[in-house]
């Protein structure tokens, strides 16, 4: 919302200079996007009369030409270029130290082709008053009297522009008379009484009927409809006051007619509709579109309608959008001669639906779908015919109106104490009353005990109960008047509030990053194909309005966003890679669906320990047992012992189907998917092997078990621990983890620890496909030293059980 | 030498030894003298074997002269041997010399990293945990009831389109649900879940389709909630002052509040903070809208705002840590640039405490 300073003073009576009126608007809640004031832009330019032009010496193009640039005082010499430069053209000139808005310089003292320039004529273009380069700015000739002026006092352009961002909760300050009230209230001045009107209605009846045609449940949709013709205008350019506003605010004049409707509905928030009543077939109706009916806009477009659209229509069809738009075909013109003038009221709600389907911004729907002040219907259809008669002649006739505006009377039952208790600010009761009736409300106050009973003006359809009376009251009373107050925190040491499983996020992030990982953030969302390749790709999933391809699904899982990082990582030469994300990923659309997982990827040489080549030896390819080692020092910091879990050889397809696992505690409970990348993944995803990755689902972790603060007692033995080795000769495809899980149970009570030292699988075991697991056993006596004889019977024990779950012969 | 020795005879065989003694130049040739002298056939064995021979009343004398001669002879052999020792110890430290200046690894706890947005969101639970708010969540895929109806926000509001939602496709019964355009539904699922007094944070993910310099279409927001029957304005004001003041770790914090309008609380307010907090005196920077919750929020959630009342805010996680830190591009944070992240990014030591400095 856009308004300059003399509009404002037109309904505001205030002495407050530009820095205090920004800095009460924006405190109260018009907040100030910018201030455009043409002083500081164009304030040195000055009115200034050529009283000699002749040839330049040395230059066909260029002229001498002899400024008066103050009032008696000897004339300056200006090298001029302009093919209109001439004696006796009153110009703008601008004095050496200016600077020219339109081509960017500041005007230096130096000579133009050997004679020295004092300054500049300037053309419109110069001072970005136009595109008008052509030639520099002839002002009428009258102006010749005020030579030596600055040039935007003399044209009447020294008045700034103050631009607003309106909340959507404000139409009134649609309008500048609404944004003059606020001001008033605040203190910055004084509201100006409305202005007197001439006599508008008239003694002929309208010659143009209008009707209203909706079902009961849509009537809403325009309630009230009023309308008055004008017989007999002379329509053409509005006055050069009226233009100058509209065209400082951002709006291209037109004609008399259309800049009426322009200029009330800015100083007014009341937009205004006006036809070639010439061009009308019929009467007027209000009614909604048809499937199949179109109309060209004033826009020069042409639009469908459909039945959800309020549309105003004759008998040949739609003219134009309720509220939104009205159409080329009944316009008027500088040729129109008998005009109506339409004044309604369009719902909302309805107004916003249309606009958004038609894609129309306009300066009407901007103030309908905010909700136009329904009291206005009639004052407006008034105010517009006034100015019409003013400018452009003619008789009027009665007015017609077809329903009744949605006025509503809403009366607030309110408390003044409620002020202090909802803004902690201490405001007079005779302060509130004054603010609110600034702010035009009525009040008849309760009496002792008994609420107030506040009456808000119709055009405040934000305000419904006591908390907005009290944003009123405090945001006028100013804000800065809120007393910092603490809040009551409890006396003692503050509670510990993270939940187990926020507990586990903040700790599985620091756990993986000291493994050398780093932390990323992904984007929730991503293109399709890669959802497919990690399973996902739902059709509930898919954004319907997504900002581009790229990121049109919901991920599945965090590998996909982790890898593409990976590849851009490596596009940008950085090989060795290790990134995690901890963050939420999406297996459908309902609540239960949303997971928490902690997935990494390594990439190169990016191991735990340290990547690249080294002096003390260059670092191996990271691979799956990478991977496998992130997941279970993780879930050890977490608490969950993963030698526990089992492990299988089933993790989803883009895995490599040789070199992942899944980690799971029975056959449901997936904890893990670790491995390398599947080829066929990476190819998909351009990125270049091997990648190492892992997912593990946080929600799928075994609660933690409530426990004691004390840690368990710590049995200590003194008895030495036995070591005993033993290889097995095995089946290549026997999984170590059967070995080691058979050689434990052998003797739970006996055997502490059992650790692969050793696996091999070259040779002359390969060619029978076999391979050699080597283990270490330990085992811890209880009570007493072990003799051979024990150890002997407990070795028998391991090797049977290993050969019963395994088939393994103790290699000779 | 004669069957028996003489005292004459045991003094030279002194001098010989220790000679030989002496002259070991190294370990292996002071062992060999050992095992020459004191060893099972050493000269020394060899004269006790005398010993037999002698008379009974010489053979104690002459066992005493030999035992004192053995005494000696040790001691100038574990003597020589300790030079030789530090000899040979002084050789091998001049040989086990290495290159120290070559340079190690520093270990995968200095290489990782935790994400800036991470980072400042355990800083700013730390901070409101100490305030007495607990942490609530939701799911970032919400019903339009929960972003949008149940805040007070009808569906065709203005505010409803500013808010540029991501839509999922329509279900067969016309609904449709959406991402999260704010943290606040997390407001309503707690109110609806538990009854005041109520304190919470919640922080998150939340989307708008919207991008540009300044803009992604998804970003973080931590969001504050507090209903009870007594808190106003004045507490929210302090509570922000505390917390800028200890997020951005400085004594004193200027703050304004600027009226403003959001459907689902009533008075609504930006809140300003003096740039001095990040270095720049002389301007002010928003970053946050705020307010008191709404009664029709209040109302919708099951609770009687004639009782409650309390205050929302939010805030963008992201934002405060650009502010903070001093990092320029928003978009770089979502890039996975591993340059960046190592740059802006933090240790995992610096876990922010309330004791220890809340940037770790």
């Amino acid at each position: 919302m856009k308004f300059t300073l003399s509009w404002l003073k037109d309904h505001l009576d205030t002495n407050a200079s530009l820095t205090e009126l920004e800095a009460k608007l924006s405190a109260i809640g018009l907040e100030v996007e910018g201030i455009d004031d043409p002083a500081e832009k164009l304030g040195a330019f000055k009115v200034a009369r050529i009283v000699d032009a002749r040839r330049h010496p040395d230059a066909d193009k260029l002229q001498i030409v002899m400024v008066e640039i103050d009032k008696g005082a000897p004339p300056v010499e200006v090298v001029c270029g302009a093919p209109n430069a001439r004696t006796g053209l009153v110009g703008v000139f601008a004095p050496l130290g200016t600077y020219i808005p339109g081509s960017d310089i500041t005007l230096v003292k130096k000579p133009v082709r050997g004679v020295v320039s004092n300054g500049m004529m300037c053309s419109a273009a110069e001072l970005e008053l136009s595109d008008e380069s052509a030639g520099i700015i002839e002002l009428p000739e009258d102006m010749a009297a005020r030579v030596g002026e600055a040039y935007i006092d003399a044209a009447g352009l020294n008045d700034p522009v103050i631009d607003v961002s309106l909340t959507p909760n404000r139409p009134d300050c649609t309008g500048v008379r609404g944004i003059a009230r606020d001001l008033a209230a605040a203190g910055l001045g004084t509201l100006k009484p409305e202005p007197t009107l001439g006599a508008v209605e008239g003694d002929f009846d309208c010659p143009v009927d209008v009707k209203l045609e909706f079902s009961a449940d849509t009537a809403d949709a325009c309630p009230a409809f009023a309308a008055r013709y004008v017989r007999g205008v002379k329509n053409g350019p509005s006055p050069e006051w009226m233009q100058q506003r509209l065209r400082a605010v951002g709006l291209r004049p037109i004609n008399a007619l259309v800049d009426v409707t322009n200029y009330i509905s800015q100083d007014r928030g009341r937009p205004l509709h006006v036809y070639d009543a010439d061009k009308l077939n019929g009467a007027i109706v209000a009614r909604l579109g048809k499937a199949g009916e179109k109309f060209l806009g004033l826009d020069g477009k042409e639009y469908a309608v459909d039945d959800t659209m309020c549309v105003i229509a004759d008998a040949n069809g739609p003219l134009g959008f309720g509220g939104i738009m009205g159409g080329e075909d009944s316009g008027s013109t500088e040729a129109t001669v008998n005009v109506l003038i339409e004044s309604a009221y369009f719902d909302p709600g309805r107004t916003a639906a249309t606009g958004r389907k038609t894609g129309l911004v306009t300066d009407a729907r901007y103030r309908f779908e905010r909700g136009v002040d329904p009291a206005s219907v009639l004052p407006g259809l008034d105010l517009a015919t006034d100015m019409i008669l003013k400018l452009t002649g003619g008789k009027p006739s009665k007015h017609r109106m077809a329903g009744t505006p949605p006025v509503e009377q809403r009366v607030i039952a309110f408390d003044y104490a409620r002020v202090a208790k909802l803004s902690g600010i201490d405001v007079s009761d005779a302060e509130i009353t004054r603010i609110l009736e600034a702010l035009g409300c009525t009040i008849a106050q309760g009496g002792k005990g008994k609420p107030a009973q506040v009456t808000v003006p119709t055009w405040r359809p934000d305000i419904h109960g006591a908390a907005d009376l009290v944003e009123e009251v405090v945001r006028i009373a100013g804000l800065d008047r809120v007393p910092s107050t603490p809040l009551p925190r409890p006396e003692s040491i503050a509670k510990p509030v993270l939940t187990e499983r926020q507990k586990r996020a903040r700790r599985a992030r620091r756990a993986l990053a000291a493994r050398g990982l780093t932390e990323a953030i992904t984007w929730s969302f991503l293109p399709e194909d890669d959802a497919k390749l990690f399973g996902g790709g739902d059709a509930a999933l898919h954004l319907a309005n997504p900002i581009s391809v790229e990121m049109s699904v919901m991920r599945p899982g965090l590998l996909p966003g982790l890898i593409s990082a990976l590849g851009r990582n490596q596009n940008r030469g950085v090989h060795d890679v290790a990134l995690f994300e901890l963050g939420q990923a999406y297996r459908g659309d309902a609540e239960g669906d949303q997971y928490l997982s902690a997935s990494g990827v390594r990439s190169g040489t990016a191991k735990a320990a340290g990547g690249g080549r080294n002096w003390d030896g260059a670092a191996k390819a990271v691979d799956v047992f990478d991977a496998k080692s992130d997941v279970f020092a993780l879930l050890a910091s977490l608490n969950v012992d993963p030698t526990k879990a089992q492990v299988t050889r089933d993790a989803p397809d883009w895995y490599h189907p040789g070199r992942s696992g899944t980690l799971r505690l029975g056959p449901k409970t997936v904890l893990a998917h670790f491995g390398e990348l599947h080829p066929a993944t990476l190819k998909a995803l351009d990125v270049d092997g091997p990648v190492a990755a892992f997912e593990v689902f946080i929600d799928a972790l075994p609660a933690q078990k409530a426990k004691g603060r004390t840690k368990p007692r710590l049995e200590m033995n003194d008895l030495q621990a036995v070591r005993r080795d033993f290889a097995f000769v095995l089946d290549k495809d026997v999984a170590a983890g059967d070995v080691v899980r058979a050689a434990v149970g052998a003797d739970k009570a006996l055997i502490q620890d059992v650790s692969v030292f050793d696996v091999f699988e070259g040779g002359a075991l390969e060619k029978e496909g076999k391979k050699s697991i080597g283990i270490e056993v330990v085992l811890q006596p209880t009570s007493e030293t072990l003799t051979d004889k024990d150890i002997e019977a407990v070795s028998q024990k391991i090797t049977a059980a290993v050969k019963k779950a395994t088939g393994g012969e103790i290699r000779s | 030498m004669s069957s028996t020795a003489t005292g004459s005879d045991l003094k030279s065989l002194e001098t010989e030894l220790l000679a030989g003694i002496a002259a070991a130049g190294d370990l292996p040739a002071i062992e060999q003298v050992r095992v020459g002298v004191l060893g099972k056939k050493g000269r020394i064995a060899e004269l006790m074997q005398t010993l037999g021979k002698l008379p009974p009343e010489e053979r104690k004398t002459f066992g005493q002269t030999v035992n004192e001669l053995k005494g000696r002879v040790t001691d100038a052999l574990e003597a020589r041997k300790a030079v030789l020792e530090e000899a040979a110890l002084a050789q091998r430290l001049a040989n086990e010399r290495t290159d120290v200046t070559l340079p190690v690894r520093l270990g995968p706890v200095a290489e990782g990293r935790i994400h800036p947005v991470s980072q400042v969101y355990d800083e700013c639970i730390e901070i409101f945990a100490d305030l007495g708010f607990s942490v609530a969540e939701g799911p970032d895929i919400e019903s339009d009831d929960l972003n949008f109806t149940k805040l007070n926000i009808p569906a065709e509001h203005p505010a409803r389109q500013e808010h540029d939602t991501f839509y999922f496709q329509p279900k067969e019964d016309g609904s449709r649900l959406l991402l999260r355009t704010h943290t606040s539904p997390v407001q309503i699922r707690t109110m609806l879940g538990q009854k005041p007094p109520i304190r919470i944070v919640a922080p998150g993910r939340v989307y708008r389709c919207d991008s540009d310099q300044t803009h992604t279409p998804m970003f973080h927001q931590i969001e504050g909630l507090v209903i009870d029957e007594t808190t106003h304005m004045g507490h929210l004001k302090w509570v922000l002052e505390e917390f800028c003041k200890a997020f951005f770790e400085v004594d004193e914090v200027k703050m304004r509040f600027r009226a403003s309008h959001f459907p689902f609380t009533e008075p609504s307010m930006e809140v300003d903070v003096g740039a001095e907090a990040i270095g720049k005196p002389g301007q002010w920077l928003e970053i946050l809208g705020c307010g008191m919750v709404h009664p029709n929020v209040i109302r919708n959630c099951g609770l009687d705002p004639e009782k409650y009342q309390g205050f929302a805010f939010g805030v963008g996680l992201d934002r405060l840590t650009m502010l903070k830190y001093g990092i320029p591009d928003l978009r770089a944070f979502f890039s996975g640039d591993l340059r960046w992240l190592r740059h802006y990014g933090f240790s995992v030591l610096d876990v922010p405490t309330l004791s220890g400095g809340i940037s770790g």
